[in-house]
């Protein structure tokens, strides 16, 4: 290779990772327009969860087919940037298979394993297209995933599909050049999968196939950098997003809902008869947000919005909540990419407001998930057990109907009444609390 | 039946200068639901029986706040919430029994922060515990060789992650333990969490009492055995809807455990 080579893929290079750095900052920022929450204690756990649950895939498996092709295309996946690590090295040194003389046989046992995956990753992506497009899985043909989420799912697989096959096409093509008489290329790897490829190029001039090689070998580098800065855009993100998701995930007990703060300091006051009801209320430094509840993104906590981001769409909180398994509008995924679909607007409003975020008349609520999706749950945290990456609609929903509660007062009529009850009697039906101990003497 | 039942306050037991080893907390739908009643009283059949030493807030009980809470009311429900602790607290307790997976939750989860710290089991944790110690006998008595499937309540099950204690007192009974398919983590609610006991369900196809309900007649049970009275009342409305009443009965654990020795 010429140094012009060499300077071009050191360009590409520097502007592929230039524009996922500004992508990243973007979520970055994003995540961090959500209320304060503190996720950093007990970090054995976390570490712990991170562990099992992102790298070990330990919730994926629960459902079998998809559990362990995933983790297929996953391991494919990270071995993969092993040799993205040789490939970069080469393409800027101008330098050819680097590692081959320091590595010896490990470089054989190192390549043949990246070939072995890299059939898998096919045949396990042919199968989730085939799960998604010909079988038609339930949940990937649900009305959540209309428009560009469907497609987005498909380009994902194409895209993987692509980059294997052109893998393995610069290896078989290497292979047949290290193999033509006086070899061009220095014989270097073994190749389980691409020697049964490399008889194509049987007949073709060592010119020809040199210049094939390089193809493939730019096409599959220049669509890798392409993939990276897709992530962006597309449920993807959560190839990196699971492990933050995963460690910053609340550990506590399922039925454990937080007790807003602001509200126990009002009741507290409330409830102290020392107080004086006529006061002016104390000013508070740390003064409490604004609203109760969430009606928007920014009512939402960092880890809220980080859930949102590293959805990946796969439905199975869907396809396990009881409330749209009868028929009802509510869909956990939905809420999970309405929040997220509302982030990107906003920092995208925030983009080209300079900095500033201009009210534009739309909020979380209504514009797109509406009331009767937030009343439909029955909080029974089938979705929180289903996530393989512990995201929690079920939160981001409770936050919402207290907003609706307590700031709009705009409960269904009957959940009214059983409030006035609990506030009058201590129950949510209205009964006397005087005659609780009644059942003691009645047969 | 008609064994008359000693249920003392903890006002009495207070003025007699006693704690009890346990607090009952019988919660709304034990206290006034005729349905959910039966189950109080079974549970304190226990009770009396083996002479734990217990006693129930009786007119000083209110509502824990979970269905506020879980209505999106954080007002109404820390109000409670507090109201409940200083009361609590005025009498000590430190064990708490709750036959309802919805107080379990919150008392033992959401009180802490607001300053109340107790131990709080489920009454299937509390049976299983009195077997354990040896303090209660159980054998299938009219149950033996029945089929019983327990229906995991989300609040007990997924919530707290409490599976084996309903499941260990089951077949303490001589009865045959038959898995729904959706079972333990995998449960499906009954519909009445998260405040829907108390309203309208939006529209859809179906009622979530009617879809679980025919999980567990699949596996075709002579008893649907629940550990927590709103799941017991939607399911027993799933059978009526079935029109099965006359060959699945929805039964509580303290029920089949009280009326197993009737006989």
């Amino acid at each position: 290779m010429s140094y012009l080579d060499n300077i071009l893929f050191a360009i590409l290079l520097i502007a592929g990772f230039g524009f996922f750095a500004s992508s990243v900052k973007k979520i970055i920022r994003n995540i961090k327009l959500g209320v304060d929450v503190d996720r950093k204690d007990n970090p054995k756990a976390r570490w712990a969860n991170m562990a099992l649950i992102a790298l070990g895939q330990s919730k994926m498996v629960k459902r079998p087919v998809a559990g362990v092709l995933h983790i297929v295309v996953y391991v494919g996946f990270i071995i993969i940037n092993i040799e993205l690590l040789e490939i970069i090295i080469d393409g800027l040194f101008g330098t050819h298979r680097i590692f081959a003389p320091y590595l010896g046989v490990v470089y054989d046992v190192l390549i043949a394993s990246f070939e072995i995956l890299a059939i898998l990753v096919i045949f396990a992506v042919t199968v989730f297209w085939i799960r998604r497009n010909g079988i038609r899985l339930k949940r990937f043909i649900h009305s959540d995933l209309k428009g560009f989420p469907k497609s987005d799912a498909n380009y994902i697989l194409y895209f993987e599909t692509v980059l294997m096959i052109l893998f393995l096409l610069m290896n078989a093509s290497d292979l047949h050049l290290q193999n033509v008489p006086g070899g061009v290329f220095h014989k270097a790897g073994t190749f389980p999968v691409s020697q049964f490829i490399a008889p194509i190029f049987n007949g073709l001039s060592n010119e020809l196939v040199v210049l094939l090689f390089e193809i493939f070998w730019w096409v599959h580098i220049v669509g890798i950098l392409v993939f990276m800065n897709y992530l962006y855009f597309s449920k993807h993100l959560h190839i990196l997003l699971a492990f933050p998701n995963t460690y910053f995930a609340d550990l506590n007990s399922k039925g454990k809902f937080d007790n807003l703060e602001s509200v126990t300091k009002e009741v507290k006051l409330m409830m102290d008869p020392n107080a004086d009801p006529f006061a002016a209320a104390p000013v508070d430094e740390n003064a409490a947000p604004g609203k109760f509840g969430a009606s928007d993104v920014q009512d939402l906590n960092w880890v809220q919005l980080l859930n949102a981001y590293t959805c990946t769409e796969c439905g199975r909180c869907t396809s396990a909540c009881p409330a749209n398994q009868t028929g009802k509008k509510l869909s956990p995924r939905k809420i999970m990419m309405d929040t997220r679909d509302r982030l990107q607007e906003v920092g995208k409003n925030i983009d080209t407001n300079k900095g500033v975020f201009v009210p534009d008349n739309k909020t979380l609520l209504n514009d797109y998930i509406t009331p009767e999706e937030l009343w439909a749950c029955t909080s029974c945290n089938a979705c929180v057990e289903e996530c393989p990456v512990n995201i929690s609609p079920l939160s981001i929903i409770m936050d919402m109907r207290r907003y609706l509660v307590m700031e709009q007062s705009a409960a269904p009529m009957s959940l009214n009444a059983m409030m006035t009850n609990i506030e009058n009697n201590g129950a949510p039906w209205q009964y006397s609390q005087q005659d609780r101990l009644n059942w003691k003497n009645e047969n | 039946m008609s064994e008359s039942l000693v249920v003392p306050t903890m006002a009495e037991m207070l003025a007699e200068g006693k704690q009890p080893e346990v607090l009952f907390w019988v919660g709304c739908a034990g206290s006034f639901d005729d349905r959910a009643k039966k189950i109080t009283k079974a549970f304190v059949r226990i009770l009396n029986r083996t002479n734990v030493s217990f006693a129930v807030l009786g007119t000083e009980e209110s509502c824990t706040g979970d269905p506020a809470k879980r209505a999106g009311n954080e007002f109404l429900f820390q109000m409670q919430a507090m109201m409940n602790i200083e009361v609590l607290n005025a009498y000590e307790a430190k064990k708490i029994v709750t036959a309802c997976p919805h107080c379990f939750n919150t008392l033992k989860n959401e009180y802490p922060e607001l300053g109340g710290q107790y131990d709080v089991i489920h009454h299937t944790e509390f049976l299983k515990s009195l077997i354990d110690e040896g303090r209660l006998t159980v054998e299938g008595g009219q149950f033996k060789g029945k089929k019983i499937t327990f229906h995991d309540p989300c609040y007990l099950g997924r919530a707290n992650k409490v599976y084996e204690a309903p499941r260990d007192l089951i077949q303490k009974l001589d009865v045959e333990l038959v898995e729904m398919k959706r079972s333990k983590a995998n449960g499906l609610c009954c519909g009445a969490g998260g405040a829907q006991m108390f309203k309208d369900a939006e529209p859809g196809n179906k009622e979530v009492n009617v879809l679980r309900t025919e999980d567990a007649l699949e596996v075709q049970p002579d008893i649907i055995a629940a550990g927590c009275p709103f799941c017991n009342t939607m399911l027993t409305d799933g059978i009526k809807h079935q029109e099965k009443e006359g060959q699945v009965k929805v039964m509580d654990i303290a029920e089949l455990i009280a009326n197993a020795q009737d006989f």
